[in-house]
């Protein structure tokens, strides 16, 4: 054994490719049996596929089956899967058992070129550069140069310009909610006006919006309004409350609170009753709802933007004024 | 000539005329590929992604990008009289109204993953093999984009049903827009055609999906694919295999079958899984509400790491004359991201600057034999675990009972400290490994037999590697190289050396720092000679034969 190539770069060069027969090479009857191995697996693909267009027409959309490690599942979607699956995996199978067992496993060698040219092409090219250089005359006359420079640098100024109709501008929308003075406060699913009594001591109403919202959305067709105005409700003894952003923003002991993080836009609905806790199911950002609505943790720089609330001459939960910062995710507005 | 070879000629001849192939094919037809299960990650890739196409563009002939409002009438009863846009509806027609749907969908969802992970790994092999050396640092620029359109087109994609989860994704990826400093409002604005959600945004996203990006990633793929074809495929060291050759199986008929058979296998394998396992079942989260979400919501897992990078961070905020700058959602959406892919797409040109390496490089390196490559690797890689497993911070708290703020310290703590270790017993243990492998060339390997020597000394007998192990081993030569010198501070005439290329000076020595040198074909021979010695006194008692 010796290694006596000079170029660094083929140290591994010297030693001959190492070839191992397969059975199927020297035994005529092992050759046999992977060709039948093959075979057999390009029919169990026919079969597959025919086994498709049966449980296709056949197998009901409401049919059930119960599997173990599984559990249940469609039986539609478990045969058409199973029959195309199994169709495309014998092919795959049987052509790579082909390869690895009758087609030849020797090794062969090729050779690599180097790619790159070689020095007299390189010089040819940048030669030809320079002349078309020469022939255009673009170093020669700088009128047309510059104008084109100007020309090209202002051409993808319409294609931007036309992004704009893409939406109408912020304006000041990210700080008005439908919340203002008088709104009656409603239940998210049933729109049912809220009265303090259906709240009880510890308690929380998880979703609750003014009840114009249901007008609102189906006149301008979409939920932005309610993406900014949801609150949730939470009951504590008055004395439980240590501060509020809003001076007697309560009503004995009901406070109100804008339900999207301030973090990047989550619902928030975790409440902890015994720590009055609210934590944000997306990034677990925790306002504490006794104080002041602060971030306690997470990733949240902003407290929850509180809502003053009062009760109505029905005595229903209302609002006694809008919002007074911004609700949601920060902007670079925002201040 | 057989009737066959008639038509195969006569094929072959009038393809010719008219294009002229013959010579390409010629050269091609039996072009040579290396085998190693590693290349065929990347294949999973590339099967992957047409699988997605194919039954993308089935999806289409049912699924409609409107975020117009209906009541759902329709065969899962659960959701029936309720309002959802037509986005989600139908999705819900195309999984339980249409036969074979919810098969095509659960495949497409499948092999997107799939895409996202084979891509991912496929790229830690190319890193951790060293094959995005020159001449390939071209085709790892490629890559990096294809992995981070990749990303977005998987995100998009997961985004189109406008379920209650996937709307919850858009949203926070809209919050993250508003934190783009100067423009963020604007940007949303105009993305969101007004205020979120808006209804413009799904039919938006729809085209982007279906054809921006996939457009883009086609022409990628085909420029990676091409530039693979044109330099030949890198190999791993052994018997035969040089810089200068490439050993392997012809591409017809041996790839013809495998690489073909491979597709096959990859569409069958993730069509069963789809036969079998539910993914993203959209029924069960509702349509999307912005004012309602469910508890432990989860992005694919290729999201994961960001949404944990989201989660980890602290609430650092700053307004700036009225102007918030809300770093808390800045650093971990786009700085950290931005910083880690243009390091990843630089890194041939950083690794090139360290070790002044200007040669090509076809042979794949041993990840021991770059350990400082290596252990950067290992490091990013613990980083991007370490967000990963943040973005799961309440499925953990939940699932062992611990408080979620001290698996969040935890990992704060952990980001900092874990990966530079990791980075350290990395490249100490690519060092000591390559200690051994240069022991075994100059000393062999341990025989298990006990010698007493005359003097009553007990000796393990040595002998010569395998002619394989000592290709692989030697090959460490190839990744080796010396670490560029210093220029002396003051040349012989009293002139200053340049600050120019001190960097470069010190990131080779921190590249080369403990350098293992491969003992040089005299000094094997030297010791191979001394092993032999020891055998000599051996053979006699008919034990042990070198084989040579």
């Amino acid at each position: 054994m010796s290694n006596d190539s000079s170029s660094e770069l083929e140290v591994a060069g010297a030693h001959e490719i190492e070839h191992a027969l397969r059975r199927s090479d020297t035994d005529p009857r092992a050759a046999q049996r992977a060709e039948r191995q093959v075979a057999i697996m390009f029919v169990g693909s026919v079969l597959a596929s025919i086994l498709f267009v049966v449980a296709f027409v056949s197998v009901k959309s409401t049919a059930v089956v119960d599997l173990p490690l599984i559990g249940r599942i469609g039986l539609q979607n478990l045969t058409l899967g199973v029959a195309s699956g199994l169709g495309l995996f014998l092919i795959g199978a049987g052509a790579i058992h082909w390869a690895r067992k009758l087609m030849s496993d020797e090794e062969i060698v090729d050779e690599r070129k180097s790619f790159a040219s070689d020095d007299e092409t390189r010089e040819a090219v940048v030669e030809s550069f320079h002349t078309g250089v020469e022939e255009s005359g673009v170093m020669k006359r700088p009128l047309i140069r510059r104008t084109l420079l100007a020309a090209m640098a202002l051409m993808p100024i319409p294609a931007i310009v036309m992004l704009r109709d893409l939406g109408p501008l912020p304006e000041t929308k990210a700080r008005e909610t439908l919340w203002r003075k008088g709104s009656r406060i409603v239940t998210d699913i049933s729109y049912r006006p809220i009265k303090p009594e259906d709240i009880p001591l510890g308690g929380l109403v998880a979703g609750a919006l003014p009840a114009d919202l249901k007008k609102v959305e189906e006149e301008e067709g979409n939920l932005n309004q309610r993406a900014k105005a949801a609150i949730i409700l939470v009951r504590m003894a008055p004395d439980e409350i240590r501060s509020q952003q809003i001076q007697d923003g309560d009503f004995q002991g009901i406070l109100a609170f804008s339900k999207i993080c301030t973090h990047l836009g989550c619902p928030i609905a975790l409440y902890e009753q015994r720590t009055k806790h609210l934590l944000c199911p997306c990034h677990q950002s925790t306002f504490d709802l006794a104080d002041d609505g602060n971030v306690i943790f997470g990733p949240s720089a902003r407290r929850l933007p509180q809502l003053a609330i009062e009760v109505d001459k029905e005595g229903y939960l209302v609002a006694k004024e809008g919002f007074q910062e911004p609700v949601g995710p920060s902007f670079w507005e925002r201040g | 000539m057989s009737t066959t070879q008639r038509a195969v000629a006569t094929t072959t001849t009038w393809v010719d005329d008219r294009t002229g192939a013959g010579k390409w094919l010629k050269k091609n037809l039996r072009k040579v590929f290396p085998d190693h299960w590693s290349f065929m990650l990347g294949e999973i890739a590339l099967y992957s992604f047409i699988l997605c196409l194919l039954t993308g563009v089935y999806l289409t002939l049912f699924f409609n990008p409107s975020m117009k409002e209906v009541v759902y009438n329709g065969s899962y009863a659960p959701l029936n009289g309720i309002k959802m846009t037509q986005a989600y509806e139908s999705t819900l027609r195309v999984s339980f109204d249409v036969r074979g749907g919810l098969l095509v969908r659960q495949v497409h969802h499948w092999a997107a993953l799939l895409f996202v992970a084979a891509v991912s790994v496929h790229m830690l092999r190319v890193f951790f093999t060293g094959a995005f050396r020159k001449p390939r640092e071209l085709n790892w620029v490629i890559g990096v984009g294809l992995m981070t359109l990749a990303i977005l087109e998987g995100f998009a994609g997961y985004s189109l049903p406008d379920d209650l989860l996937s709307g919850t994704g858009l949203r926070i990826a809209q919050g993250i827009v508003l934190a783009i400093p100067l423009v963020g409002s604007y940007v949303s604005s105009f993305l969101f055609g007004g205020e979120f959600p808006g209804t413009d945004f799904i039919p938006r996203l729809y085209s982007i999906h279906i054809l921006l990006i996939p457009g883009i990633l086609l022409g990628m793929l085909t420029a990676h694919l091409l530039l693979v074809w044109y330099q030949k495929h890198t190999q791993f060291p052994g018997p035969g295999r040089t810089n200068k050759n490439v050993v392997g199986f012809p591409l017809f008929p041996v790839y013809v079958a495998k690489a073909g058979g491979f597709f096959f296998i990859v569409s069958g394998i993730i069509t069963l899984i789809a036969a079998m396992f539910t993914i993203n079942p959209i029924w069960l989260y509702g349509p999307y509400v912005p004012d309602q979400v469910t508890a432990g919501s989860q992005p694919d897992w290729y999201i994961g790491w960001l949404d944990g990078a989201v989660r980890v961070i602290p609430n650092w905020e700053t307004v700036l004359f009225g102007y918030n700058i809300s770093w808390n959602i800045l650093l971990p959406a786009l700085i950290i991201p931005g910083i880690m892919f243009t390091l990843l797409a630089l890194y041939p040109w950083i690794e090139a600057k360290a070790t002044g390496d200007k040669r090509e490089h076809h042979l794949l390196d041993r990840p021991r034999n770059a350990p400082t490559r290596t252990g950067l690797g290992a490091m990013g890689l613990t980083f991007y675990v370490l967000m990963w497993i943040s973005g799961g911070n309440d499925l953990i708290a939940q699932a062992f009972s611990w408080s979620i703020n001290s698996i969040t310290w935890t990992i704060r703590v952990l980001l900092i400290v874990l990966p530079p270790l990791v980075f350290v017993i990395t490249r100490r243990t690519c060092l000591g490994l390559q200690r051994r492998d240069r022991d075994k060339l100059l000393h062999g390997r341990e025989t298990g037999i006990i010698k007493r020597m005359p003097s009553g000394e007990y000796l393990e007998v040595h002998a010569p590697v395998s002619s394989a192990t000592r290709a692989k081993l030697v090959a460490s030569r190839e990744s080796d190289y010396a670490p560029i010198e210093a220029p002396p501070a003051v040349d012989a005439n009293g002139v200053k050396a340049p600050k120019k290329g001190r960097l470069g000076v010190k990131l080779s020595n921190f590249y080369f720092a403990n350098r293992v040198i491969p003992p040089t074909d005299e000094e094997i021979a030297e010791g191979q000679h001394h092993a032999a010695d020891d055998l000599e006194t051996v053979r006699p008692s008919g034990q042990i034969t070198s084989g040579h």
